[in-house]
């Protein structure tokens, strides 16, 4: 039933524009066409109330904080190694966003730690609240399709995300002209937008599990606490975890190459299924254009290679399939979430 | 309960139907929800869809709104089909959830422009709409107050405005008058039933409280364990209760005697009497009470042996089925059944 029920659903959708008007609602209809849809009704008064919220304030707060102190040492520490002639002075521009004096954690540490706080912050509470409330069913009961209703929460959220990263991106960059007085080449810039981009998506990827769990969980309180859990087990725990697989399956120094690098090889696959570890894979290449593998690589391989940093565009083709792998995995919790919400039956309170 | 149902049928006939279900049932992993549910509702009408918590009125109401899929069985509202038709649907019908909810943070008319604006009516002209039905309603004064503010009758009442700025044909309000006080629930039924009178729209109101429903309703279904038992009038379903063609006869008199209480009971057309027995006759000036349970109208009858055996008879009605007495026994029914049910 759910499926033949679904498809034509579907259709009706994408032709809603064309369809004729109906009797009596064809002034309504013939509105339709120039007042705003549903959907990006929902995603404005989303939008609205999270800019109101306490908690998003808060949020802000506490990021830009970090991100400015992150830019401090940095730049103390670019300042440093520039004058004792130490550091790689090419990509001074991005090393803005990775280096740091040792006092305080680099920008994109903070954005991969706290952005999933974010994340977590702006989705946990945000289909049980309305369920709770009882403003679930009273909106399920305007003609708005089911869908549309979490696929707004997330894109406003998603916005509003984007708006803050690269906003503070932008921030950090402007305040880097000033205080190091280097100006950025275009190739930097787009280098650095990227990395934003990156970041959205990890966000977005923290914000659809969070949707997921307040669809799941009734309690706000429980959604926000698995979703804080998670967050903790794959930024802290799950690289200690594989740490500990890692050296209880070692295989001695001494074994065959193949076995060594089949060894690194699922490790790094174990590895790899932590967004986080995506996340810190994809960001190095795209601001650390000196990264040329994030694979083993063999003393052969390395043999005759050139050390250069990557172009843009073969950065772009490192880091595609971990940006693809963390699209991946939002994609998967939305269809979760999806197929969780279409399936719940919408009651007044509970 | 067939009779009831063709009965409710041809209230309707004059009327063009607007809410059709047939057999329509919502069956959840051990329990039905809903049982074979034969109902119409014609446009304009006032239908009180009666019940107590748990009988199945809201899963009725879910699947009218295509908010949840029946097991089986077919609705259709304003002609349309729920389970295809859900958005057509719910542009034309207006629900209001029982303990409605709304937005804390927002004023009551920001809630109502974002209904507004989710059913595509043009800014300009749902905005004055609002103000309309905000005074209609009675909450010219707190226009611009946050919702989270409000009292529960407030909300309530902002609900109904709510639903009517959509302009729907059929409105559907899920225990209106729950957590209201009496006052309050008076003006409240009144709003809706002029609403009903004046624009032609169909409401279908459920409750559990019957008194209040009572006064507004053209007819009323009786709804117990998913099951639609008796639906009609007032009149009608008076008349379906009597199927068991007695009438309670209830008298009080004053100095009973062994004579009286033997001419009672043999009575031609006496069925059950319930009242002083012998043993317990005391003084002869003492008022009591008795039930006489008979095949037709013994009340003057009745009347007559207590004054010819010499009592004093203080009192004496023959008892009128109101809709309490209907409710309470159609529940009672319920009740039974589940616990015999339960026992087997």
């Amino acid at each position: 039933m759910g499926e033949t029920a679904a498809s034509p659903n579907f259709l009706r959708r994408i032709f809603t524009s064309s369809q004729p008007p109906l009797q009596k609602h064809a002034r309504l209809e013939r509105n339709a066409t120039r007042t705003t849809s549903p959907f990006w009704v929902m995603v404005q008064k989303e939008f609205g109330d999270h800019m109101r919220s306490w908690r998003f304030i808060i949020l802000i707060a506490i990021i830009a904080l970090a991100c400015i102190g992150s830019i401090y040492t940095a730049v103390t520490a670019l300042r440093d190694g520039v004058k004792s002639e130490q550091a790689d002075n090419s990509f001074l521009f991005l090393q803005m966003f990775t280096v740091s004096d040792g006092t305080l954690p680099t920008f994109v540490t903070f954005v991969s730690f706290l952005g999933p706080l974010v994340g977590i912050a702006l989705g946990f509470d945000a289909v049980n609240t309305e369920r709770n409330k009882g403003t679930l069913s009273r909106l399920l009961s305007q003609p708005i399709y089911r869908d549309d209703f979490i696929l707004a929460k997330f894109t406003a959220s998603l916005l509003l995300v984007a708006v803050v990263l690269y906003s503070l991106g932008f921030l950090v960059m402007g305040l880097g002209l000033f205080t190091i007085g280097y100006p950025p080449t275009p190739e930097e810039v787009m280098r650095v937008v990227l990395f934003l981009f990156v970041a959205t998506v990890y966000v977005g990827f923290w914000l659809n599990l969070a949707i997921l769990f307040s669809i799941r969980f009734r309690q706000a309180a429980t959604s926000a606490l698995s979703g804080i859990a998670l967050w903790l087990f794959f930024t802290i725990f799950y690289s200690m975890l594989v740490g500990i697989i890692d050296k209880a399956t070692a295989p001695a120094d001494s074994s065959a190459l193949s076995i060594l690098l089949r060894h690194a090889n699922r490790m790094l696959l174990l590895n790899r299924l932590s967004p986080a570890y995506l996340f810190s894979e994809a960001t190095s290449t795209l601001l650390t254009p000196g990264v040329r593998s994030l694979g083993p690589l063999t003393t052969a391989q390395v043999i005759g290679a050139i050390s250069s940093p990557l172009s843009l565009m073969q950065s772009i083709l490192l880091s595609w399939p971990q940006l693809v792998g963390l699209i991946a995995a939002t994609m998967i919790c939305f269809g979760i979430s999806y197929v969780l919400f279409m399936r719940q039956e919408v009651r007044s309170k509970g | 309960m067939e009779t009831s149902i063709q009965g409710a049928v041809s209230v309707t006939e004059q009327l063009e139907p607007i809410i059709e279900l047939k057999r329509l049932t919502k069956r959840y992993d051990t329990q039905v929800a809903v049982n074979g549910l034969n109902l119409t509702i014609g446009r304009g009408e006032v239908f009180g869809l009666l019940g107590p918590n748990g009988a199945g009125k809201t899963t009725t109401i879910l699947m009218m709104l295509g908010l949840t899929e029946p097991t089986s069985g077919s609705a259709r509202i304003c002609g349309l089909d729920p389970v295809r038709q859900a958005l057509q649907i719910k542009r034309r019908v207006g629900y209001m959830p029982d303990d409605v909810g709304f937005y804390d943070d927002r004023t009551a008319i920001d809630n109502l422009m974002l209904t507004a604006r989710l059913n595509r009516i043009p800014t300009a002209e749902s905005w004055s709409r609002a103000q309309e039905l905000l005074e209609l309603v009675g909450l010219q004064e707190v226009v611009n107050k946050k919702v989270g503010t409000f009292s529960r009758g407030m909300r309530q009442r902002l609900g109904i405005a709510d639903v009517l700025i959509k302009r729907p044909e059929v409105v559907i309000l899920d225990e209106p008058t729950l957590g209201i006080d009496p006052e309050g629930v008076r003006e409240l039924l009144n709003l809706i039933s002029d609403l009903s009178r004046k624009e032609n729209i169909t409401v279908l109101l459920s409750s559990h409280h019957l008194h209040q429903v009572q006064q507004i309703c053209d007819r009323v279904g009786l709804f117990v364990r998913g099951e639609l038992i008796a639906c009609g009038d007032i009149e009608s379903l008076a008349e379906q209760l009597d199927d068991e063609g007695t009438v309670t006869v209830e008298l009080e008199a004053e100095g009973w005697n062994e004579d009286l209480i033997h001419r009672l009971t043999y009575l031609s057309g006496v069925i059950a009497y319930h009242g002083p027995q012998r043993n317990e006759l005391v003084g002869g000036s003492t008022s009591a009470s008795a039930t006489l349970i008979c095949s037709r109208d013994l009340s003057s009858e009745a009347a007559l042996e207590i004054i010819q055996s010499g009592a004093r008879l203080n009192a004496i009605s023959r008892k009128q089925y109101g809709l309490d007495d209907i409710y309470h026994r159609y529940f009672e029914g319920g009740d039974r059944g589940g616990r015999n049910s339960s026992k087997s």
